[in-house]
């Protein structure tokens, strides 16, 4: 099943939404773009809070817009997580919840307790939305779209008004949500850490038009994306905790079979977690450095050089199945004579653990 | 008592007119204010524009009109008698109409401005909830401007008890049928009984600043808010 679209949508002035794509129904799609690429009206044309001037919106065998009379909002079983919430204004948080789960036309993908403790949300119930945080409105308004049962999660830039800690917070409940709710979500941001820490594929939307799409590891080494273009640029790996370092308080996670040292982190060995390297944070040695203080030095294999940068190179290394990748200045590259092909070390000054679920007060 | 008889008449049939006027004005008003408020173009703003008209006008002109348009000789005019078998010129009924006319701003107006003051996007989150565009009206809509709709619905009633201009043109001065209180209140001053006169006038003074009291105070911050 998937949501498969072709629309042209004309906005304000010159802008014109314009792209047909059709993006799978299982795992997290981040819809990643500049503000004013199109993300939102993408997402309302989906939900049917606007139509599109032409086109066809399709979900699995519901033809949603199909230049007829369109499916209204309140058919499509979507859930809508928006940025600035829209809480009822005149309703508890229990009323709001509850407004939701009068509505819902099937099952809610988690029970109503489990999901107001999964949200921390018990304590609120009697207060009204203006007496929240921006963060506890935001769990709100999660919860909200969860319990109308939707087929279907949009959320709309959900962190963008949070605080760094509420919007970590938020960060790792929807990252929680994502992996034990058999939902399909459609997350939109202009930020790409929440992006790779989120999604399982990736859609890069610029002035209204689809630019590339592909699953997130993959897209997050493509030198020709411009993910691998921005200044902080990151590949995305994949790992497995294969032991703790309790002397040192590090732990290591096994990627393709090589070891990479990370913060002390206290999760169960064998678990799957994202590891983030900045492209800027690599660097290349012909020969393994013995006598660094850089604890992680990876075994790789050069597969594409691209000049992004009169000074720069950007390298993309095949590690495994997985891909690093590197910036480098063109001066270096000389020196050090590298070509396509050659089997080189990556030194890795840092590693962001993602998916870092922090604990909750 | 305080009030004899012919004045209690006075008082309950002014009262059943501004009740029978505020209603109908809800149920017309509400549908037009939402209209006029999602609507851009000049067949709106010349809507908006008749809507306004009574705020302007001498009550005279518009009594006038209506005196014209209501006669048994016009087909308005047939029309009801063959209808109700009873002439609308003169009758409850046509100062009914007058009312309804005459005060229909006060009632479109606040509610317009709440239509259009409240956030679509509440709406929006609603219609992604599941809910339909009249369950959206019913839970969403009417909770957040019930201020409004209060202020609407005292205003009308109260514009309503004050009108004197429409009345005297069209529904005359009879008792029990279409002497209301401010057409009384002429009368008694018009043959001097002063004492009498200033029951009524003064009742009318006690009765429209408690009302507007309890509109303004109503009006207060965040008095939607539901309170537990």
């Amino acid at each position: 099943m998937s949501l498969t679209m072709a629309v042209t949508c004309q906005g304000h002035g010159d802008f014109c939404l314009d792209l047909a794509c059709e993006i799978p129904a299982t795992g997290v799609t981040a819809i990643y773009g500049r503000s004013g690429s199109g993300k939102s009206t993408l997402l309302d044309c989906i939900a049917g809070l606007r139509n599109p001037d032409a086109g066809k919106i399709s979900y699995g065998d519901n033809d949603w817009f199909n230049g007829g009379k369109p499916t209204p909002p309140w058919e499509r079983r979507i859930g809508y997580v928006f940025q600035d919430t829209r809480l009822f204004p005149h309703l508890t948080v229990q009323g709001n919840l509850d407004y939701a789960g009068k509505r819902a036309m099937g099952p809610c993908p988690m029970p109503k307790d489990e999901l107001v403790s999964t949200l921390g949300l018990a304590n609120l119930l009697s207060q009204t939305p203006d007496t929240l945080s921006a963060g506890q409105k935001q769990r709100v308004a999660i919860g909200r779209a969860l319990l109308s049962a939707p087929r279907l999660l949009l959320l709309d830039e959900p962190l963008a008004n949070l605080d760094q800690q509420a919007s970590r917070e938020c960060l790792a409940l929807l990252q929680q949500l994502a992996q034990g709710l058999d939902l399909p979500m459609l997350y939109v941001s202009h930020d790409i850490e929440e992006v790779s820490q989120l999604a399982d594929h990736l859609l890069l939307l610029e002035d209204g038009k689809l630019q590339d799409q592909g699953s997130m590891l993959e897209m997050s080494t493509r030198l020709d994306s411009r993910l691998a273009r921005e200044e902080q640029a990151a590949a995305i790996l994949l790992g497995e905790i294969e032991a703790q370092d309790n002397a040192f308080s590090l732990t290591q996670i096994s990627v393709e079979g090589e070891t990479l040292f990370v913060n002390h982190l206290d999760q169960p060995l064998g678990s799957q977690r994202r590891l983030r390297i900045p492209a800027r944070d690599v660097s290349i040695c012909l020969a393994k450095p013995e006598d660094s203080s850089i604890l992680n030095i990876l075994p790789v294999t050069i597969q594409e050089i691209e000049t992004c940068h009169s000074a720069r190179l950007l390298l993309r290394l095949a590690l495994g199945e997985q891909h690093l990748l590197a910036r480098i200045t063109r001066k270096s590259a000389e020196r050090l004579e590298l070509q396509v092909g050659d089997k080189v070390f990556a030194q890795i000054k840092s590693v962001a653990l993602l998916s870092e679920a922090e604990d909750r007060q | 008592m305080l009030l004899s008889p012919t004045e209690l008449d006075v008082i309950g049939l002014t009262a059943a007119l501004a009740a029978t006027t505020t209603l109908i004005l809800l149920v017309l008003g509400t549908p037009l204010a939402w209209w006029l408020a999602h609507r851009r173009g000049s067949a709106s703003a010349m809507v908006e524009a008749v809507v306004a008209l009574p705020l302007v006008l001498p009550p005279t002109v518009l009594g006038f009109y209506l005196l014209l348009l209501l006669a048994p000789s016009t087909p308005l005019g047939q029309f009801w008698e063959q209808l109700t078998g009873t002439r609308l010129a003169f009758s409850f009924s046509a100062l009914v109409i007058g009312s309804v006319i005459y005060s229909l701003p006060f009632v479109v107006q606040p509610l317009q401005s709440a239509f259009q003051n409240l956030p679509r996007g509440l709406l929006q989150a609603g219609a992604t909830l599941g809910a339909t565009r009249w369950d959206q009206f019913r839970s969403l809509v009417l909770p957040l401007t019930r201020r409004s709709f209060i202020a609407a619905a005292s205003l009308g009633f109260a514009h309503t008890v004050g009108e004197f201009g429409v009345v005297l043109m069209i529904g005359g001065n009879i008792p029990g049928e279409t002497q209301v209180l401010s057409i009384a209140l002429y009368d008694k001053v018009e043959t001097l009984r002063f004492a009498e006169a200033h029951r009524l006038a003064g009742g009318l003074v006690v009765f429209s600043l408690a009302l507007l009291f309890l509109i303004y105070r109503n009006n207060g911050p965040a008095a939607w808010r539901v309170r537990i």
